[in-house]
């Protein structure tokens, strides 16, 4: 038998053998077995010695050529059983994709909070300042400063939480108006403020009131400052909240401290105005009360009213959540049930 | 303010839906809480003729009526009335009707006689008890006898009516009259009204100075004006029904003639009047004054007042029988056997008539009126008007002549404004007639001079004084509805969080984050919650006048906040609660009212933060969760200073030995630990772990100037350590140890184990650490790194006893 026909022999059988194999180690084995150094191959090249010097690279490129098909076949088998052995665990491996994630513990912000910030988002977007004012005011800021004077029939309106006969509890968030007037330097441009917070009102608890909520209170003042821009900035602020597809409406109210006073409703989001009982059937739901800033209220902090002149507006998250999400219970805000907390763990 | 639709249109053609009405006025005027239809759900219930009325065989009271309805034959109703007679015209509810309270009536039998319907008193067709005239509270309503069988009852009674209930501000007194709410509506409506004309028929024989005298002491702020009137033979009677049902429509028990007309006239000039009994004066004598330390009072009410020097009163001889403008004294009260009267229209200072209102406790349609403001103008007038309407009632003659105490030269006001001033406030574009016609429509006398509007506001507007007060008027009659909407122009302005704004909100993220809920507790709480877990003492800040102790001193802390919501949380089975709390405590400043107000934050965790699932086991919260907590926290402010922790004994409401004070170099910021055994049975919640931190203090630290670290292309070194050391040594102190003899090439200190069970001996415990080298400028030389380590295990052993193992 030639070396030729020999080396012809070792492919046909070495490849049958690859073909064979059917785990890695036999696959590993034929190529040790055929291609190592001391395998039939290497026999073979050995033997080429006893050939004429024509005859020697001929074999020899045949030889290489067999070497390199039983490699190139070696290979091939590899890569194939070792897909199929993948294949087979990723297989064994499948678990139940739905079964629940490991908890990471998340905590979320309070409603209030939540419509507090959206609002407060909005309002720094069109150049407020956000200002804390603080809780514990004087009677004199509270009220006098607010156009309301002791015995101010309108005082009723707001049961007071004193300290002394000077220092309170505010009743509102405007007690900050007048400090954000006499502090602010219109040579740098207009007075923009929104001032969140909580209020103390001397009421009972029950289901629709609190001894104590929550405010929120814008001003601006400038020396071109409208009624039309405080209905613009009411119908941007019912949008943000409600959705821009409500309408706001004012209608004349009383505050001591603005004049003209309005009171703003919104479209009932709730029934869109056909009325119901969220709306006690009238399709409007009262949002917000607002108004021009009253000359008194200016002249107080120093500022001039013929030459400026601005807007007020104030609203109460606690109310607003409870209109938005149907809260029925106002003392639920400041129970933190974590029931109810859990539940405005989202926008929207 | 309760209006009548029926007594509006006295003044107006008005012939839209009442409804509609009430809209106009919520739009334009004041807030209107609905409009009330007193025959709305009643049904089927007619006037009757009673025909004959006999006893009931079988009953002491009952009596068996034949009532003509309008039909071909009477009905039988068995009626229990005392004042059921034959010949009386009555109030019939047939059969299968609808009467007041949602209540049918049925066909029935009354003691074996059949009864075909009933027959009503007012409250059974839903009259509240309060307003039915105490002469018929007792017995069915007799209708007057011209009343027409079989017709629906309603309009005999005033129950067709529709009463538009607004709700008046305390700007718009003016609209606590009928005559007020017309001249409103006429200005919405552009009509010109009807308003009421006195016919006063005063007595040639008698003068009224004659017999009344009237001195005034009190200054003319407390009484700018005061009058009176003599009304001599009057019979006191019931009123006729046209005006007990104007007085029940708007609000108000019909009493009887004399007081129902001052009560018709006060409604429909919005001026208190009082009658007195001109026989209880002491020789026609009156003066008005302050009242006297001491000086007592009996009301109408029955109540005996002291009277405070504040309060107002009506003297006869200088002995008080009236509290001003408030309640009439018993002695003085117009009685069944009054036979003259002295009538009262005056205008008291509105603060000194609130305020008496306010310290009797005694808010009367008067008060309410007078706190409100009164047309100064009308007063002469409602008092010929009542004076007039008492005579005519009471066949009663009007003694000639007004009694004066004091009188007062009421001016209209003059308001100037420019058509420019007006666009430029409203933002809107009007033209010079269209807010002439506005005046016009108010009736508001207005001459034009260029572009400025000289306006005669009338003393029925006493509200309107400045340009601000027109600029309302012609903004809500022109229509909030046709203003534009704009937003502000002008120089831009940036609107950013401050620093303080900006950590507090992000510090409320990073709690979320780390897995608690954000909570809003009170403010207000007990006083010894309030000082509880204080970080600093402090005293506290307590209300004058609490409406309960429950609420009644201003928080020092905010754990005690968040206490009570676990403690209501777990009394609702919610044994899993991590809550943590961003806002102010009131600390007390020296010398100082106001208390000065940090930020604070604090969490409270209890039972687990992590529930158990199909893969995991629900671990309890313990110290080192919520100290993770607080240290993530921490580290995400980049404090400029090391953040440390030291056992703390000195809260008396935590665990004493689970309890860390936190410092930010030298300066505590908060504290961290287990609430004692003892807190938690107080406040009813279990083993909870809490934190608080004075905010504004960590706000305030410098913070960790950021600066890139090249990361060392060289690798690093690793050295574990464990050791055997006494219970007493912190893992602190070794740390600190460890840091301070480990060499320029240590980076990082990490305790991997402690364990302290089986194979310890007692008093020790086993710590492990890995200690890590590296240098930034080249690789470490396993040498020196040897040598830099036994340096640290010498120390250990040295100074701190450890038995390396
Ligand atoms: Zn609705």
């Amino acid at each position: 038998m030639s070396l030729q026909d020999r080396l012809t022999e070792l492919r046909d059988q070495g490849l049958a053998d690859i073909k064979s194999a059917d785990v890695l180690k036999k696959v590993n084995d034929v190529k040790v077995d055929l291609l190592g150094k001391k395998g039939p191959i290497t026999e073979v090249l050995r033997g080429m010695r006893d050939l004429t010097p024509e005859e020697r690279p001929k074999v020899g490129a045949y030889a290489n050529e067999v070497r390199d098909k039983l490699q190139s076949a070696i290979d091939h088998r590899r890569e194939e059983l070792e897909l199929a052995a993948q294949n087979k665990q990723l297989v064994a491996e499948k678990i139940d994709v739905t079964l629940p994630g490991r908890q990471v513990p998340q905590g979320q912000p309070h409603v209030i909070t939540q419509i507090i910030t959206e609002l407060e988002d909005l309002f720094m977007g069109m150049g407020y300042q956000i200002v804390d004012g603080d809780e514990v005011e004087e009677d004199y800021y509270n009220f006098e400063r607010l156009n309301l004077p002791k015995d101010h029939p309108a005082r009723d309106m707001q049961d007071t939480f004193y300290i002394t006969k000077e220092v309170l509890l505010r009743t509102q968030t405007s007690a900050d108006q007048p400090r954000s007037l006499e502090n602010h330097d219109f040579s740098k441009g207009p007075l923009k403020v929104l001032s969140p917070g909580r209020v103390y009102r001397r009421d009972t608890d029950d289901a629709t009131h609190s001894h104590q909520f929550h405010q929120i209170e814008g001003l601006v003042v400038d020396k071109h400052i409208t009624m039309a821009d405080l209905k613009g900035t009411l119908t941007l602020v019912a949008n943000e909240l409600f959705g821009d597809q409500f309408e706001v409406r004012l209608r004349p109210s009383y505050f001591p401290f603005t004049e003209p006073s309005v009171e703003a409703d919104v479209t009932c989001f709730n029934c869109d105005g056909k009325g119901c009982a969220v709306c006690k059937q009238t399709g409007w739901i009262e949002v917000l009360g607002a108004g021009m800033v009253h000359p008194r209220v200016l002249e107080m902090s120093g500022i001039d009213p013929e030459v400026y002149g601005g807007f007020a507006f104030g609203l109460g998250p606690d109310r607003f959540a409870m209109l938005k999400y149907g809260v029925d219970d106002i003392r639920n805000f400041y129970l933190n049930d974590v029931r109810f907390l859990s539940q405005f763990y989202k926008k929207g | 303010m309760r209006i009548s639709y029926a007594w509006l249109r006295d003044y107006l053609k008005l012939d839209i839906p009442a409804d509609e009405l009430a809209e106009k006025i919520e739009r334009t005027a004041v807030e209107v809480d609905g409009v009330i239809r007193p025959s709305d759900g009643l049904k089927k219930v007619v006037v009757g003729d009673v025909l004959e009325c006999v006893p009931h065989p079988d009953s002491d009271h009952l009596h068996i009526c034949q009532v003509d309805v309008g039909e071909a034959d009477p009905i039988q109703i068995v009626c229990g009335a005392p004042n059921v007679a034959a010949g009386e015209k009555v109030i019939v509810a047939l059969p299968n009707s609808w009467i007041g309270g949602h209540t049918k009536i049925k066909r029935s039998k009354m003691r074996g006689v059949v009864s075909n319907g009933m027959l009503c008193a007012l409250d059974e067709l839903g009259f509240d008890e309060k307003l039915v005239p105490k002469e018929v509270a007792d017995g069915i309503f007799i209708l007057p006898a011209d009343a027409k069988p079989g017709e629906p009852v309603f309009s005999y009674i005033g129950m067709d009516d529709e009463i538009i209930d607004m709700s008046v501000t305390p700007n718009r007194g003016d609209m606590l009259s009928m005559n007020g709410t017309a001249h409103e509506l006429a200005a919405i409506y552009d009509q010109k009204p009807t308003m009421p004309t006195v016919e006063l028929h005063e007595d040639a024989t008698e003068l009224a100075d004659d017999q009344l005298s009237v001195t005034v002491q009190a200054d003319e702020q407390a009484v700018p004006m005061y009058k009176m009137r003599l009304i001599k033979n009057v019979t006191i009677k019931p009123s006729p029904l046209w005006l007990q049902i104007r007085i029940w429509n708007a609000g108000m028990r019909p009493i009887n003639n004399v007081v129902d007309a001052t009560n018709y006239i006060l409604m429909q000039y919005g001026q208190p009047l009082h009658a007195f009994n001109f026989d209880s004066l002491t020789a026609g004598q009156v003066n008005v004054r302050f009242a006297k330390a001491g000086e007592q009072l009996t009301t109408l009410d029955g109540e005996k007042r002291d009277l405070a020097e504040t309060d107002l009163v009506i003297c006869s001889d200088d002995r008080p029988i009236c509290l001003a403008g408030t309640m009439g004294g018993l002695d003085s009260e117009v009685t069944d056997k009054t036979t003259a009267i002295a009538l009262e229209g005056a205008i008291f200072d509105a603060v000194k008539i609130r305020k008496t209102a306010h310290n009797h406790n005694l808010h009367s349609e008067a008060s309410m009126r007078y706190e409100r403001g009164i047309d100064h103008s009308a007063t002469e007038t409602a008092l010929d008007a009542a004076a007039a309407l008492i005579a005519e009632l009471s066949d009663g003659t009007v003694a000639t002549g007004v009694v004066v105490g004091r009188d007062e030269d009421v001016q209209p006001a003059v308001v100037k404004i420019s058509l420019s001033r007006l666009n430029h406030v409203l933002g809107t574009e009007l033209s010079l007639d269209t807010v002439a016609d506005i005046f016009r429509r108010l009736d508001f006398p207005t001459t034009i001079d260029g572009e400025t509007y000289t306006v005669t506001v009338p003393a029925r507007r006493w509200d309107i004084h400045i340009p601000a007060d027109l600029i309302e008027e012609v903004a809500r009659l022109y229509g909030y509805d046709n203003l534009p909407s704009t937003l502000p122009t002008g120089q831009p302005t940036i609107g950013k969080l401050n620093e303080t704004q900006q950590i507090i909100r992000d510090s409320r993220k990073l709690m979320e984050s780390a897995g608690l809920t954000q909570a809003i507790s009170y403010s207000l709480t007990t006083e010894a919650k309030a000082k509880s877990f204080a970080l600093h003492a402090s005293e506290v800040t307590k209300l004058d006048f609490p409406m309960s102790s429950e609420r009644s001193a201003l928080r020092l802390n905010l754990i005690s906040g968040l206490l009570d919501d676990l403690a209501y949380n777990n009394a609702r089975k919610e044994h899993d609660v991590a809550l943590y709390e961003e806002g102010r405590v009131f600390f007390s400043q020296p010398e100082q009212v106001r208390p000065k107000e940090v930020e604070h934050i604090a969490g409270a965790i209890t039972g687990s933060m992590v529930q158990t699932a199909w893969d995991t086991e629900a671990t309890p919260v313990d110290f080192y969760q919520i100290k993770g907590i607080v240290a993530g926290y921490l580290k995400s402010l980049a404090l400029a200073a090391p953040v440390s922790y030291a056992t703390s004994t000195t809260h008396p409401e935590m665990h004493p030995g689970r309890t860390a004070d936190i410092y930010v170099g030298d300066d505590l910021v908060g504290f961290v630990g287990e609430i004692h055994p003892a807190t938690a049975k107080a406040y009813k919640v279990r083993e909870t772990y809490v934190f608080e931190l004075d905010l504004d203090a960590l706000i305030a630290q410098p913070k960790e100037h950021q600066q890139y670290q090249p990361i060392s292309k060289f690798p690093s070194i690793t050295r574990d350590v464990a050791m055997l050391i006494d219970n007493q040594v912190t893992n602190a102190a070794i740390v600190k140890l460890i840091t301070d003899k480990g060499g320029a090439h240590l980076q990082k200190v990490q305790l991997f184990d402690v364990y302290n069970g089986k194979h310890v001996p007692a008093g020790k415990k086993s710590l492990a650490y890995t200690l890590t080298y590296q240098d930034q400028n080249g690789t470490l030389v396993d040498d020196e790194i040897t040598k830099a380590f036994e340096k640290v295990l010498t120390a250990l052993t040295d100074t701190l006893g450890a038995e390396i193992r």
